[in-house]
């Protein structure tokens, strides 16, 4: 089997276009699920130790915000496991969240499993943080490689990167996960990622082009493609079982890291085949790789 | 040929039983998170306008040091993070109210006279110029707090309720007033007693507030973080099984895929997984969730590589090349690729770590040293072990490594 990459490039962005389409529509309508890391907050984890439902917590919570008020407005509670509940509040004081925890004790005894508390500062900090980094990191991988490559492969390589960007933080607003720091560190690992798999295509392609200077350009991307397409799907799967597995069985804590992960690995596989060689021919199509490293 | 080869296994060997060394020879260090225990970050404030000096940091780390030592935890750790921020870390503290307690006081210990109109005039004389405060019980068995003053104190004391008998002089902590006693006579010897209403645990912890002395700067908590230790227990023990079964996948996955040189590999990932953890625990590094994260993230590119080389060695045998120059062609056409694509990870890894906080920084650190050591396991332990069997097992062929027909 023969993967036509180059004729059939509008099939393929065409495909990559609907999913970001679907991603950004996401994005804007539902906005992602900010947690306590962004908007600055307090979180409580409890188990309880005997039976409660969501709707019993909430009365329970509704009948305490009379005395803090801090409860009334903005609160989330949300279910994690049977009787083990999230509670996210704005920011409280150390005294506002004891007197809350021991107005809940009354109602049951429990197990403080967690306690956070961000202050707003923090959260802004997180974002510009987060901003600079993605853009530092996106410009000293154009630089690299530009350096090793050229600067239309680079253009290439961005254009995909935040294909895969998108569609991550997409379908995860989408799925309404609440993202905090980890989501970070993931958003930035789809960065790698996603390069690594556009520079195993480029390699190839450089590889073929010094083989033979003389051979057409669609023919050089599409057998490359072709070539490193066995290495691809192995290497997604691979990732995808490490990731997959950590999704399953890795507990709660880590639940958005590795579901943000997982879209991106797919993303990131998809983007680096169908995406990332278009991009090359539609901007390499007049000079034809005369620049390349 | 073969004793250049049996160099090389002598230098991985080497390696290898380092990193065994390293990984076995003590506990990795677990994070809060997957211990349990409370993380407090403060900021120093500056009043009216005055810059926050690092003498002002060193001296705020100190005293705070001393006041969680003195609650009696072992293993805490105050740093500075930054220019004017303080991370405290407290192991095994699952509630962050008695931590926060102690940490988020100035404690600034202050005798103050009281005016006939209930104000207060300063004496001069505060918490510097005490020597030791301790808890002792009233008459009545009420705990209370017994402080001695210094030389210099004692002095200023004797003088002050010598020149003020019948006033009442207050003794404040931060503003408050604890006590409020009438002066009846002068005291000489800077001894004296703190009769203000406390619980036991309240005099214990003020007493050590006192003998840890009072913060140079304000400082104002920015973030706490506590976990309890079931939790942090349920998820260690999640991520261990998580890790298992991603390993245990990949090495029947690549099996299946690449018979021969599968096995290679997942024995190279084995050796892998033992240099990182080795480096982790030479470095002293903290291991916390997004580390093992990362760990297993990097296992999925250490396998990257080696399928890389492994589709590059099948491409040449199916082109007619012999076993041997198979291989030796798949590692050098493949270097290139793995080296590109390593260097982008390791751009990404050092931006994480040079810009993010504590959970990030933790997953960039073992995912940076993750990726080298998936560089070296690909190129120089496969490579090694693969060269190894081809020249002492006999009948490796082109099925071995998976291939039907070859052109």
């Amino acid at each position: 089997m023969r993967l036509e990459i180059v004729n059939k490039s509008k099939l393929w962005l065409g495909i990559s276009g609907i999913v970001i389409a679907i991603s950004l529509v996401g994005l804007l309508t539902r906005g992602l699920n900010l947690g306590i890391d962004f908007t600055g907050g307090n979180l409580i984890q409890v188990k309880f130790d005997k039976e409660v439902s969501l709707n019993e917590l909430n009365t329970v919570l509704d009948e305490i915000s009379k005395d803090y008020n801090q409860l009334g407005h903005g609160r989330i509670v949300q279910e994690s496991e049977e009787n083990e509940f999230m509670i996210r509040t704005i920011e409280l004081s150390e005294e506002e969240r004891n007197g809350i925890l021991s107005k809940i004790k009354a109602f049951s005894e429990f197990d403080l499993l967690k306690s956070e508390k961000v202050g707003a500062a923090i959260g802004e900090e997180l974002k510009v943080n987060a901003t600079y980094a993605l853009l530092l990191g996106s410009v000293l991988i154009v630089l690299y490689i530009t350096l090793r490559f050229e600067f239309k492969f680079a253009i290439a390589a961005v254009v995909a990167l935040f294909h895969d960007i998108i569609i991550s933080v997409g379908i995860i607003a989408l799925l309404a996960y609440e993202v905090n720091t980890p989501f970070i560190a993931a958003v930035l690992t789809i960065l790698g990622y996603s390069i690594n798999d556009t520079i195993v295509v480029f390699d190839r392609i450089r590889e073929m082009h010094r083989k033979n200077k003389s051979a057409k350009l669609a023919d050089i991307i599409d057998d490359s493609i072709n070539s490193v397409m066995t290495r691809s799907i192995n290497t997604s799967l691979t990732t995808f079982l490490a990731v997959g597995a950590m999704l399953i069985f890795g507990g709660d804590s880590l639940k958005t890291f590795m579901a943000t992960l997982l879209v991106g690995v797919i993303a990131g596989t998809y983007s680096s085949i169908f995406v990332v060689s278009p991009v090359v021919y539609l901007l390499e199509k007049k000079e034809g790789l005369k620049n390349l490293k | 040929m073969k004793k250049k080869l049996l160099i090389e296994i002598v230098i991985v060997l080497l390696i290898s039983i380092g990193g065994m060394y390293f990984t076995f020879k003590k506990q990795m260090n677990l994070g809060l998170d997957l211990r349990g225990g409370a993380y407090i970050l403060l900021e120093a404030q500056s009043d009216n306008g005055k810059a926050i000096t690092s003498d002002d940091m060193a001296r705020l780390v100190e005293v705070l040091d001393r006041r969680i030592n003195g609650i009696g935890v072992a293993e805490s750790r105050v740093q500075i993070s930054g220019t004017d921020r303080v991370l405290v870390e407290i192991p095994g503290v699952t509630d962050t109210e008695q931590a926060v307690n102690m940490i988020g006081k100035t404690a600034l210990l202050e005798f103050q006279l009281v005016e006939k109109d209930g104000t207060l005039t300063n004496t001069g004389l505060s918490g510097r110029d005490l020597e030791s405060s301790e808890v002792t019980f009233g008459d009545m068995g009420q705990p209370q707090i017994a402080f001695t003053l210094n030389i210099n104190g004692a002095e200023r004391f004797a003088k002050i309720t010598r020149d003020n008998i019948g006033r009442e002089l207050a003794i404040t902590l931060d503003g408050e007033i604890q006590s409020a006693p009438r002066i009846n006579t002068a005291i000489p010897g800077g001894r004296g007693v703190i009769s203000g209403n406390y619980t036991l645990e309240e005099a214990k912890s003020f007493s050590t507030l006192l003998n840890a002395g009072a913060l140079p700067v304000r400082a104002e908590i920015l973030e706490t973080r506590s976990v309890g230790a079931t939790l942090g227990k349920t998820s260690i023990e999640a991520s261990i099984m998580a890790g298992k079964l991603a390993i245990g996948l990949i090495i029947a996955y690549m099996i299946i895929m690449y018979k021969f040189p599968g096995l290679i590999a997942s024995i190279a990932l084995i050796n892998f997984g033992i240099i990182v953890f080795g480096v982790l625990n030479y470095i002293d590094a903290v291991l916390t969730l997004p580390g093992i994260a990362g760990f297993i993230l990097s296992l999925g590119m250490a396998v990257d590589a080696n399928v890389i080389i492994f589709e590059r060695i099948k491409e040449e045998i199916r082109n007619g090349q012999s076993i041997i120059k198979s291989v030796d062609a798949g590692f050098k056409k493949a270097f290139s690729a793995i080296f590109d694509s390593n260097i982008t990870t390791l751009i990404m890894t050092t931006i994480l770590f040079s810009l993010g906080t504590g959970p990030v920084k933790g997953f960039a650190v073992t995912l940076t040293i993750g990726t080298i050591a998936s560089m070296f396991t690909a190129i120089i332990v496969t490579k090694l072990l693969l060269k190894a069997s081809l020249l002492y097992i006999k009948g490796i062929n082109a099925k071995s490594f998976g291939i039907k027909e070859v052109a």
